[in-house]
């Protein structure tokens, strides 16, 4: 077996139609096509898929995914691993660092032959209650997303925004405030938030969130009291002047008929730009992400200085012109299979 | 600056006229004066300042950041404040942030060249949304969805005030209304509404119900008279001041000048606006050339020359006639009428009639010339006061039948609040043939009420059901030859468009029945609606 004198970071990861490939180490990231080995950032679903041959991730990704999938979702089987170890794979170095996205989110970091490649999966800097929070880690290459990558995605902080929801609870007591928000993450994060802000009434939920509700108290994240959101044994004016937690989707949908007058609230990145608010409806924009915004984006490069930046999904051509403009080399893998809205 | 950003943010969501009335009032009932006053001249369009142009902002941020970046990212905004207010790539070490009424009095009182850098000032200290309040503010036209009208009847409800009274004295006060507040929270007595000039609140009429009316009514007691399709307005020409105000009290007076010209009295009339040709009336879509401006040219003023068809007396010199019977005001009017020298005020004449069923016949076959297009009649009792609001009785409104035509849906949308998980707003098609001789459905208007709840539900069900494709809150809802679903609309007028591809647009137009029965094939012929085309 011979290498090439100099590596180049392609020898170590590159971008396949399943996915981003480490080719000496033989297993993929976050791959969106069944493979015999993946290492899973996180469990949102477009990043961990059922149906791969052996799975590592932080336990908590991997309780995640048994939930979602059901317990065998690895065919061959998982391989957990806890924030600051290291494991061996094929001679490559694998370790897991904190993303601060999501509840056992990651950054895969690979290291081989003195090369170490960060892929940072999505993440955000600021604080979250819910999870664990982004750790910088010096590399030659960052692999970052760019959901967020245009100048106009500047989240302010989330405090402000719980509390212009429950300035608008107080103001709208005979109405109920529906904040949608994606099951895995936001629901949570939204409503810990609403705890530290001294709301300590009962909180009704989706049906389609209680099992992951549970899943993060089981690992340390208290949620306060939450209940079905049903009318079964109550009236619909007993949610007056409440709130509800429920997927996005379910705004629009016929279950949320059920509620007095509601308010729809959705909390998203997207939600920075009006448009975005009208054309789905909603009256009251909650801007909390669990995303980087430009400003982490660009902060996070600013700091980590990596000898190259690889852009994985998201609004690619305005963060490669920034790093055009700073000199550091980038480019747009262009990978596709990650969703770019409903994730948020 | 931060409470008024916010009020701005949440009002430019919020659709239903109860919420924004709840967001202004506690508004204005939590934040100080002077700024929640200025804060209310923002929402009425008492302010204006011309020191800062859309032109500059572009310039001052394109010297910031890189252009490229800038162009992306307007590129997908799509609104030029907005954007800027996302993206401004704030200096450090900026002032704190500044307060409505520091930024609007200072405004008032710089030059062009100094505003630009107390702008840029403000936009270093202020946040995303204050910063898209302020060049809201600055550029006009906030576009929340407020009328000065829901403004000051958020005004009335903090007072506990009928809103009649507010308008009474709305042109004798002045921002930041430290007077209005005052006595709206009973800490001093209400302002004085004798300003010269002032605006006088409007009596209003009842619809009047046709079934059991007329029943009760003595046909001896009433006048009646045309209702013209214009709309109404004050006229008000009083020591020296000249002013022409909407029903709501909002002064129009920069838009008429050639109407103002005309006020050549002591006094004040109620009557209605209208374009006038050689003393005929013109259609309302004539007149809408005319409104909503805030400047106009020569041109377009001898293109539609607008004047007024006087109604009612309320002001004969100095005396108030308003305590009057209207059969004296009648008298009164028709004197002081007859005395002006202008041709752009005339009488709406009276129309005699002895019987209800003769009534009855006028209305629904009106003589040739101005009552054909007018919009149905008024029924003023003689022994009736003046009085502001909408009193039951003294003065019905009889409007003509309206025109009905049989569309199909084509387009549904999400509606708001309540509505908000409906499809609730409907845009609706008549047939035409396109040029290969195909019949195909072109739309010609839009209705959102008109409907029971339970029929919401069956016509939000049959949108769910029959979706073809979605675009946001939008979904395209199947309509063929052979399958749609058909609605019997009832409008007030037709007028040429050049906005619509149909080229026809409907006033006021509402769902009058759902025909389920009616095939979507036999609903009405884009060339019937032409044929129904104003004037």
């Amino acid at each position: 077996m011979s290498y090439p004198a100099v590596i180049k970071p392609q020898d170590l990861l590159c971008p396949k139609p399943g996915g981003l490939y480490c080719p000496p180490g033989d297993f993929y990231i976050d791959p969106v096509r069944p493979v015999d080995r993946a290492v899973i950032t996180h469990g949102h679903s477009d990043h961990a898929r059922a149906g791969h041959g052996t799975v590592l991730a932080t336990p908590q990704t991997l309780a995640i995914m048994a939930e979602r999938y059901g317990e065998d979702f690895a065919v061959v089987g998982r391989q957990p691993l806890a924030y600051g170890e290291s494991v061996t794979i094929n001679g490559v170095e694998v370790s897991l660092v904190p993303a601060g996205h999501v509840l056992g989110s990651a950054q895969a970091v690979v290291r081989w032959k003195g090369m170490t490649i960060v892929v940072s999966g999505d993440y955000k800097r600021r604080r979250d209650p819910t999870c664990a929070r982004f750790e910088p880690t010096p590399c030659d290459v960052f692999v970052t997303e760019a959901t967020f990558g245009l100048p106009v995605f500047r989240h302010p902080d989330d405090a402000g925004e719980i509390a212009a929801l429950l300035k608008s609870v107080a103001q709208f007591p005979d109405r109920a405030h529906i904040v949608g928000a994606y099951a895995l993450g936001k629901a949570q994060r939204v409503i810990r938030l609403l705890r530290e802000a001294g709301w300590d009434r009962t909180i009704h939920v989706h049906g389609a969130m209680e099992r992951l509700n549970r899943l993060y108290e089981v690992h340390g994240v208290d949620l306060g009291p939450l209940a079905p959101a049903t009318t079964e044994r109550g009236k619909a004016g007993d949610f007056a002047g409440g709130i509800i937690v429920a997927p996005p989707s379910a705004l629009a949908d016929r279950w949320s008929r059920r509620f007095p007058d509601p308010v729809d609230c959705f909390a998203s990145g997207w939600m920075r730009v009006r448009a975005r608010a009208r054309q789905r409806g909603v009256e009251l924009p909650l801007i909390i992400s669990d995303h980087a915004d430009w400003d982490e984006l660009t902060d996070t490069l600013s700091e980590l200085r990596p000898g190259e930046v690889w852009i994985t999904h998201g609004r690619e051509e305005a963060l490669e012109r920034w790093c055009e403009l700073e000199g550091i080399p980038a480019r747009a893998l262009r990978l596709v299979g990650y969703d770019e809205e409903d994730g948020e | 600056m931060r409470a008024f950003a916010h009020l701005l943010d949440r009002l430019s969501l919020t659709a239903s006229r109860n919420a924004k009335l709840t967001l202004i009032e506690a508004f204005l009932r939590s934040v100080p004066d002077p700024d929640r006053g200025y804060a209310l001249a923002a929402l009425t369009g008492a302010l204006s300042f011309d020191a800062a142009k859309p032109a500059f902002i572009r310039k001052a941020v394109e010297a910031r950041m890189d252009a490229q970046l800038f162009a992306w990212s307007y590129d997908y905004v799509g609104d030029l404040a907005e954007t800027v207010a996302l993206v401004w790539p704030a200096r450090p070490g900026a002032n704190r942030e500044p307060e409505l009424s520091e930024v609007v009095e200072a405004l008032k009182a710089t030059s062009r060249a100094q505003a630009q850098q107390l702008i840029e000032g403000w936009l270093d200290a202020l946040d995303a949304d204050g910063r898209w309040a302020l060049l809201k503010l600055m550029t006009g036209g906030l576009r929340v969805g407020v009328s000065s009208r829901l403004a000051k009847q958020a005004c009335a409800n903090l007072g506990g005030v009928p809103i009649g009274e507010i308008e009474e004295v709305w042109h004798a006060i002045e921002p930041p209304y430290g007077d209005l507040f005052a006595w709206l929270e009973g800490r001093s007595d209400r302002p004085s509404p004798d300003a010269p000039g002032r605006f006088r609140p409007v009596m209003l009429a009842q619809a009047i119900d046709e079934a059991v009316d007329f029943a009760k009514l003595d046909p001896a007691d009433y006048a009646a008279e045309w209702k013209w399709d214009g709309i109404r307005v004050q006229a008000v020409s009083e020591r020296g001041e000249r002013r022409l105000y909407t029903r709501t009290g909002d002064d129009i007076s920069a838009t008429f000048p050639d109407v103002l010209e005309a006020l050549d009295f002591e006094g004040a009339l109620d009557g209605e606006l209208l374009v006038m040709h050689g003393g005929g009336v013109a259609s309302f879509g004539d007149l809408q050339q005319r409104l909503n401006r805030k400047t106009v040219d020569g041109k377009l003023m001898a293109a539609h020359p607008a004047g007024i068809r006087a109604y009612d007396l309320l002001l004969d010199g100095e005396e108030d006639l308003r305590g009057l019977p209207f059969a004296q005001r009648r008298k009164r009017l028709e004197a002081f009428v007859a005395r002006l020298s202008t041709s752009r005020i005339d009488l709406s004449p009276l129309q005699p009639f002895e019987t209800w069923e003769a009534l009855a016949a006028l209305r629904a076959d009106p003589p040739i010339g101005d009552p054909a297009i007018a919009e149905g009649l008024m029924l003023k009792r003689w022994d009736s006061a003046y009085e502001p609001g909408r009193p039951k009785g003294p003065w019905f409104k009889w409007k003509r039948d309206p025109h009905l035509v049989d569309a199909v849906l084509m387009y549904a949308q999400r509606g708001h609040g309540k509505r908000s998980s409906f499809y609730s707003d409907y845009t609706f098609g008549v047939w035409r043939e396109d040029e290969t001789g195909d019949r195909k459905l072109t739309p010609v208007g839009k209705a959102y009420f008109g409907f029971t709840d339970e029929e919401l539900k069956q016509i939000d069900k049959f949108v769910r059901d029959h979706t073809v494709e979605r675009f946001g809150p939008v979904r395209s809802v199947r309509a063929d030859l052979e399958f749609g679903l058909v609605f019997e609309v009832a409008f007030e007028g037709l007028q040429r468009s050049t906005r619509h591809k149909s080229g026809v647009a409907m006033r006021f137009p509402r769902i009058s029945r759902i025909r389920w029965d009616k095939p979507s094939r036999e609903a009405d012929e884009l060339s019937t609606l032409e044929r129904m085309l104003d004037g």
